[in-house]
């Protein structure tokens, strides 16, 4: 299960200022965990000490945030693009 | 005294007056005597009195610059400043407008001279008749419909303008539920920088047209505000030179919304309400009204005393009110369906600070259906000759069930802000109000309608 990822800005440090990446994983948590392999220390800036997405990241599968759908244990199928933006808002 | 109370009314770290732990001026990039590397090379003073970014979650500190997210935590980043003594005398001699707080802000002190829409100082009505109707015995409204692009995001583009011109972006720029886009293509056309504003396509019609008639780049994009959101945060990751207001220069535009806290304290002849209602899209409004009030707490400018903070939301994107009525501390993110397109944000970033503050204060969220929106517009508009848009019906109609569940208490001095114009919105209250009859010009026929 190959997907890509889309790297924001501030974790770019990891990638090499690369801006989509690709890993391996059936879920969203089997992806960064992949990702972690690749560019350690990475996981660690999306996931909190709990194991729970930090509080001010957003993260897509496809067009959805993972929020509305099964959190780290959303489906990730082959070819999917998984975004990871800070989250801001502001009318 | 007034410390001992600042401490208990305001949180820690949010003391402007405490020593701060940022970066001191003589290593910033702002006072830097090696080159900086483009595009960090900042004139002195290019953000007034601010040191530096902390994060408002881990406050993990960084240089001045067109960041938003904490690189630790991704939490978001808040202006923090250094205040030399600011005094009533020197706020009261400067311009009618939000600059008069220049001191307060992320703004260099000629901010005056360069071309802006100098919004702000607008006006803080005593709203007699709406707070007989209500019960209450004082209640002001704070006006922002009367801003140049009629909403209060006048004040903070013109904040997100400065940065933008400091940081040397080439493109002004912004994702926005209407009244934002109206305010970034207007300060944009005046300030000669190219706008790039982005919507959702379902827009109220009167609020595409107020941008489109600044700028020839409106997109409208298929999707949620949420969705306009996120394809803005992509597009900030990956184009040069584009300040978006509310993106990457965020930290720095949400500093403008504390100038409504201010002037109502000024308003008021330098004295802080003892409850206020501010509408929640993202919840940055109301987190900086806050501030405002702790500032001058901090900085002497008014009295300390305690006050209470409540949050207004539609039913229809409530994700706010339903984690403070479920006791939450985060906020689950929706799918907005309301008439309050304004509002209309399922994923508020301040939302958690939102929660915070409201329950600090002892106020509270509260939510009300697109049906008590409309009535809350017309209530503002019989009562008071105030036309507002959609949020501040939202805002009218929660301070009437506030009244109504014994949320608030009716002999305090309360505030309401109006943060945007009716005629952006007509839709909503075209059905509900309109001709009492129609009539040929004959003194018989208006006779006949029984109207004297």
């Amino acid at each position: 299960m190959s997907v890509s990822v889309r790297v924001p800005t501030i974790l770019r440090t990891y990638t090499g200022g690369e801006s989509e990446v690709t890993a391996e994983g059936a879920t969203l948590a089997e992806v960064l965990d992949h990702l972690d392999g690749a560019y350690p220390g990475i996981r660690a800036r999306v996931v909190d000490e709990s194991g729970a997405l930090r509080r001010f990241v957003n993260v897509y599968v496809g067009n959805d945030d993972v929020r509305f759908l099964d959190d780290l244990a959303t489906a990730t199928p082959d070819g999917t693009q998984v975004s990871v933006i800070p989250a801001v808002a502001g009318g | 005294m007034s410390a001992s109370l600042a401490e208990r009314v305001c949180p820690e770290g949010l003391d402007p007056a405490a020593p701060s732990a940022a970066t001191p001026p003589g290593t910033s990039a702002a006072t830097s005597t090696t080159p900086a590397p483009a595009p960090g090379a900042l004139r002195p003073g290019a953000f007034g009195n601010a040191v530096g970014l902390t994060c408002r979650e881990c406050g993990h500190l960084q240089d001045l610059g067109p960041h938003y997210a904490c690189p630790e935590c991704f939490g978001p980043l808040e202006v923090a400043y250094e205040f030399p003594a600011v005094t009533r005398e020197q706020i009261e001699a400067g311009p009618r407008n939000i600059w008069r707080y220049q001191a307060l802000l992320p703004v260099p002190t000629d901010i005056t001279e360069s071309p802006n829409t100098e919004p702000g100082f607008t006006r803080l009505l005593q709203a007699d008749n709406l707070a007989r109707e209500l019960g209450l015995a004082r209640l002001w409204v704070k006006d922002d419909s009367t801003n140049p692009t009629h909403s209060f995001k006048d004040r903070v583009v013109a904040c997100a303008l400065s940065a933008a011109r400091e940081l040397g972006a080439t493109t002004f720029a912004c994702p926005s539920t209407g009244n934002l886009a109206n305010a970034v293509a207007a300060a944009g056309a005046r300030a000669g920088i190219k706008t790039v504003v982005f919507i959702p396509s379902n827009l109220e019609h009167p609020k595409q047209v107020n941008s489109a008639v600044y700028t020839e780049q409106l997109v409208a994009v298929n999707g949620t505000y949420d969705d306009v959101n996120r394809l803005a945060s992509e597009i900030a990751g990956e184009e040069e030179g584009w300040a978006f207001v509310n993106v990457n220069v965020r930290p720095f535009y949400a500093e403008g919304s504390k100038t409504l806290g201010y002037e109502i304290a000024e308003q008021l002849g330098w004295r802080l309400p003892d409850q206020v209602v501010i509408p929640v899209a993202s919840g940055s409004q109301l987190t900086k009204v806050d501030k405002a009030f702790c500032e001058l707490i901090a900085l002497g400018l008014v009295e300390a005393k305690p006050y209470k903070i409540y949050g207004a939301q539609a039913t229809g994107c409530s994700p706010v009110s339903a984690a403070y009525k479920d006791g939450h501390e985060v906020v689950r993110p929706v799918k907005p369906d309301t008439i309050a397109k304004s509002l209309a944000i399922g994923n508020p970033a301040d939302g958690p600070y939102v929660l915070d503050i409201c329950r600090r204060t002892g106020g509270a969220v509260e939510d009300i259906s697109d049906d008590e929106v409309r009535e809350g517009i017309i209530l503002l508009a019989r009562t008071e000759g105030i036309f507002t848009e959609t949020a501040g019906g939202t805002t009218v109609g929660v301070l009437k069930k506030l009244v109504e569940t014994g949320q608030l208490d009716t002999e305090l001095e309360t505030v309401v802000i109006n943060t945007g114009m009716g005629l952006k919105t007509l839709d909503a209250v075209s059905d509900r109000v309109g001709p009492a009859a129609v009539i040929d010009p004959s003194y018989a026929a208006f006779a006949a309608t029984g109207i004297s």
